[in-house]
């Protein structure tokens, strides 16, 4: 496929596969569910098509409409946007794996909405990791915002429908708010919101104002989760575990660090914004944020509460690795977006899998389960060990080169966070880990085994893959290097 | 006789003269028929006018032959037929799905009365806007308004007569203050041309009678437009107006008043009155700030669907009144294209509401429950239309919040200000659009009976899943309305030097 065609077919591609699942629903679940796999196995061809491109240097694009003189709806494949896309589009097969399995065994309503929105949602995943400028971007961020708001709320009594309120009115308040603002000053300054290697506005702004706009693009993509703009991230755990796996942990949160990300690096260049004294706070922001994310952690109760709260102290290890403007930094941003999707999923996939098995949601009660779930369990596990940073898993690697980046910079802040918040990581996961596999269950519990097979299977793949990535990572490294080719 | 070169007069006279027809077609739906016909020969009027105008030029028209200061003159330019579009394109979409809907709330005895009222109305907005002077303008008001009165008191609800006792007393003072002024600017330059008008204002030596006459124009102007705060004959007029009659109404009645009011001030006041920008701003922009602020703040709060959205539709008229305030060609190309684009917006989500009505006698939102299992294809839509009148990136309302935007960063150190306010009043409406998404979808019904899927009769629902396509489609590729908004905003600058 032409790699122009492949950007649209991958934009386009789920947008037909939400209709054809809502038509199909109404004929039977399997038509819907072969529906949704098909949707998910062309969409991975199609993205991952464009890999041999990316990797031999090709930035294939294409313009859909200007809109207004200057403000075009345009899509650009850069190596940022390609992994995002990639491990976005891989990681929704194998969650569909696990949504039927998780639907079924918990006898859902709505679940062809469910699976619609989804494919929606998938379909504004790949037009913010393609967008080829800042008005592209936020249209589909506004889009993914939308369209996830019915999976939030698919349960639909009155304290899920409070908590999507809290999740679409954070998220779309700060992106109306800060995000909006952002963007036209940035359009006004450089005249273009294209992302450009090396950035658009170097020359445009002084100071002062290098650090306010950041600070209006940090928090107005409230995805992102900075504190303290993280508040919907916990409200949004009330959707069903898969949303929280795919959108929560990958495609939804990834989408703000992403953002952010190619923001810092495409429209103000990490040398420009690294000269930049008032860009400093950005640091000690996600500093902040990846501790008190990680104390708050400690002391929920609840297993989804507490991975939420995870993610947010891990989606501002991406921010503060992306603020550390150093390449090697640069590249462990890009590579923590992929371990910690990973671990993550697989977390959250487990949280799943023990509700549907045994309804348990509480941390207190994972007393003994390893031995009624074992391979739910270990697949915990590894995805908990990845969380702190142990080899050998995906989480090292990124840590790793974390790292390497804050010491090339001689960035000691950086360095004790990073230990800091391993230390913190390890104290709220290992004693669940030890409840899990060395205490006693309490007499009179429910008996049951592992969830559906679906489920198990797709948690064990994805805790696979965050075992694999500490081996197999050279591809990705070496193309994300390319981001930051030349510089530094 | 080549018949394009009349098509100016043959907008205004085609629903004018068909309308007393319509009266005559008695046997059952062809009254229905006969207006839709009218309408979209209207519609495909206004369309090739447009075509004709697009690259800018003005069409002048006089009536019989009779040359400009004696007899009637009628001009089309890029801004009048911006605003025909408008029209013509609201009442032919909403007659198109007028049938079941006005089968249900109007007796079929009196239908080819109502149906030619519609057309009485549609000829006296369309004549407004290519009307080239001034008395004239008076005058097609009062046809489209007497008219009116008559479509919003003709459905089954009595609450709609006091509603349009106020609308009928406000109007009068409206169009009665427009005749004062329009009379003193006549006393002071002995026409009633427009463009004479301006050319001779300049000469007039007491420039205070002038300025009276601007004060009663744009204060009468603005009572018809439903400016903050002489609004309040809007939220009830088109709460308890039949339907069909609120689509065709909100879409686009109260803007043809604002259109009038732009033009007016631009083309005839601000070139020769000295300082006359500077008092059109002062006037508007704080007006168009208070009525974009208050009555978000009043739909936030309301709980009827109808009134909701009226009270929306009065913010809205702020963005456009805020869009001219600014002076200048940006400023004015904004406020251009939101009157297009809140049309298609405003008429979307009162087509929806007529869905709706279907199934729910009382609109009041706690009365919603269960809507979107019955009919998800309105909803939808509705959800659609509410996202563009947000202004969401890939809505035809997101154009003309960026225009305002950016006209508003152009005009001045308080431009940030006036994005604030933007921005604030765009969050405003997610609250007050997301209080009827919920109820849409995540209320239980009311009455406990079993939930089937029973859209609206397929003609309404076609229609509105059309506009709200449209509303889609003008967010992607806008360029048609914007080059129209654009080169209407140069003319009017020009008109304004």
């Amino acid at each position: 496929m032409i790699p122009e065609t492949a950007i649209l077919a991958a934009i386009v591609l789920p947008l037909a596969g939400a209709l054809a699942i809502a038509l199909a629903g109404r004929i039977s679940p399997n038509l819907r569910e072969a529906a949704t796999a098909i949707t998910a196995i062309s969409l991975i061809w199609v993205v991952w098509g464009l890999l041999p491109t990316l990797m031999e240097g090709g930035r294939p694009s294409v313009e859909v409409s200007e809109v207004l003189p200057g403000l075009s709806i345009a899509f650009k494949v850069e190596p940022l946007g390609m992994l995002f896309a990639a491990l976005a589009s891989g990681l929704w097969l194998i969650n569909s794996i696990y949504s039927v399995g998780y639907m079924r065994g918990n006898n859902e309503k709505n679940q062809t909405r469910f699976f619609a929105c989804f494919a929606l949602a998938l379909s504004a995943t790949m037009g913010i990791a393609f967008a080829g400028n800042l008005f592209t971007l936020f249209l589909f961020y506004e889009l993914l915002t939308l369209s996830t708001y019915p999976l939030v709320a698919h349960k639909g009594d009155a304290a899920t429908v409070r908590s999507a309120r809290i999740y679409l009115g954070v998220l779309l308040s700060t992106s109306i708010g800060l995000f909006l603002p952002a963007i036209i000053w940035t359009y006004m300054a450089a005249g273009t919101g294209d992302f450009t290697a090396g950035g658009i506005l170097a020359g445009k702004l002084n100071d002062p104002e290098i650090g306010l706009l950041l600070g209006l693009f940090v928090f107005g993509i409230g995805k992102a989760a900075v504190m303290p703009m993280h508040k919907w991230l916990p409200a949004a755990m009330v959707a069903p575990t898969p949303v929280s796996a795919l959108l929560h942990a990958v495609a939804v949160v990834k989408a703000g660090v992403f953002a952010i990300t190619k923001i810092i690096v495409y429209i103000f260049g990490i040398d420009f914004l690294f000269a930049a004294p008032s860009s400093q706070w950005l640091l000690y922001a996600a500093a902040f944020t990846i501790i008190t994310a990680s104390l708050v952690a400690m002391r929920q109760t609840n297993i989804k509460r507490l991975l939420a709260y995870s993610t947010i102290a891990q989606l501002s290890y991406v921010v503060m690795a992306a603020a550390i403007l150093k390449p090697l930094a640069e590249v462990g941003a890009a590579i923590h977006m992929v371990a910690h999707a990973f671990g993550k999923i697989t977390l959250f996939f487990a949280a799943g899998a023990i509700y549907v098995a045994s309804k348990k949601t509480e941390i207190a009660q994972l007393r003994g389960i390893g031995k009624r779930m074992p391979w739910t369990m270990a697949a915990f596990t590894i995805g908990a060990l990845s969380m702190i940073g142990v080899p050998p898993t995906a989480g090292f690697v990124s840590k790793w080169y974390i790292l390497a980046g804050a010491f090339e910079a001689n960035n000691l802040i950086a360095v004790f966070t990073i230990i800091g918040s391993t230390v913190l990581n390890a104290a709220y996961f290992l004693p669940i880990l030890y409840m899990v596999w060395f205490e006693q269950e309490k007499e009179g519990g429910k008996e049951h085994g592992e969830a559906p097979v679906l489920a198990v299977l797709a948690l064990c793949l994805t805790a696979l893959l965050t075992l694999g990535f500490f081996l197999f990572n050279g591809p990705v490294i070496e193309l994300e290097s390319q981001v930051v080719k030349g510089l530094g | 006789m080549d018949l394009l070169a009349h098509l100016p007069a043959l907008q205004v006279i085609v629903p004018m003269l068909s309308a007393p027809l319509i009266v005559l077609l008695q046997p059952r739906g062809l009254a229905w028929a006969g207006a839709t016909a009218v309408a979209l020969l209207s519609f495909a009027i206004a369309v090739s006018l447009t075509l004709a105008v697009l690259d800018g030029q003005t069409i002048e028209y006089a009536m019989g032959g009779w040359p400009a200061p004696y007899g009637i003159a009628l001009s089309v330019d890029a801004f009048s037929a911006l605003m025909l579009l408008v029209v013509t394109g609201a009442s032919t979409a909403a007659l198109l799905a007028a049938k079941p809907s006005i089968d249900k709330q109007i007796e079929l005895g009196r239908q080819p009365l109502f149906y030619s009222a519609w057309l009485l109305v549609l000829s006296g907005l369309v004549g407004i806007v290519v009307a080239a002077d001034a008395f004239n303008i008076f005058v097609f008001m009062e046809i489209s308004s007497l008219a009116s009165y008559i479509l919003i008191a003709g459905g089954p609800d009595r609450r709609a007569l006091p509603a349009v006792f106020k609308y009928l007393i406000m109007g009068t003072i409206g169009a009665t203050f427009y005749l004062i002024g329009v009379g003193l600017i006549y006393m002071m330059t002995g026409t009633l041309n427009l463009a004479d008008m301006e050319a001779r204002i300049g000469d007039v030596v007491e420039i205070n009678p002038v300025l009276v006459a601007a004060g009663f124009i744009t204060i009468g102007l603005a009572l018809k437009a439903a400016v903050f705060p002489l609004h309040v004959w809007v939220p009830n007029a088109y709460t308890h107006a039949p339907h069909m009659v609120t689509v065709f109404l909100a879409a686009c009645a109260t803007k043809v008043s604002l259109y009038v009011l732009i033009r007016f001030d631009y083309m005839v006041f601000q070139s020769k009155l000295v300082d006359h920008d500077m008092q059109f701003a002062m006037f508007a922009m704080p007006l168009a700030i208070l009525g974009i602020l208050v009555a978000s703040a009043v739909a936030m709060f309301e709980g009827h669907l109808k009134r909701l959205l009226a009270s929306s539709s009065v913010a809205q008229i702020g963005y456009i009144l805020l869009g001219a305030s600014l002076v200048s060609v940006i400023g004015l190309s904004a406020s251009a294209t939101h009157l297009f684009n809140h049309a298609l917006a405003k008429g979307g989500l009162f087509l929806a509401v007529a869905c709706l009505a279907y199934q729910y006698k009382d609109l009041r939102l706690d009365q919603l429950g269960g809507a979107s299992t019955r009919m998800p294809w309105t909803c939808a839509a509705f959800v659609v239309c509410g996202l563009s009148l947000i202004g969401v990136p890939g809505t035809a309302g997101f154009i003309s919040k960026w225009l305002l935007i950016n006209a508003a960063l152009q005009s001045g150190p308080w431009g940030w200000g006036l994005v604030a306010i933007i921005l604030i009043s765009s969050l405003m409406a997610v609250v007050y659009i997301w209080r009827i998404v919920e109820a849409l979808y995540f209320n239980d019904p009311v009455e406990d009976d079993v939930l089937t899927s029973s859209e609206a009769p397929l003609q309404l629902l076609l229609i509105t899943g059309l506009v709200a396509i449209l509303n889609i489609y003008f967010g992607i590729f806008p360029q048609v309305p914007l080059e129209l908004a654009n080169s209407a905003a140069a003319l009017l600058m020009e008109g304004a030097k």
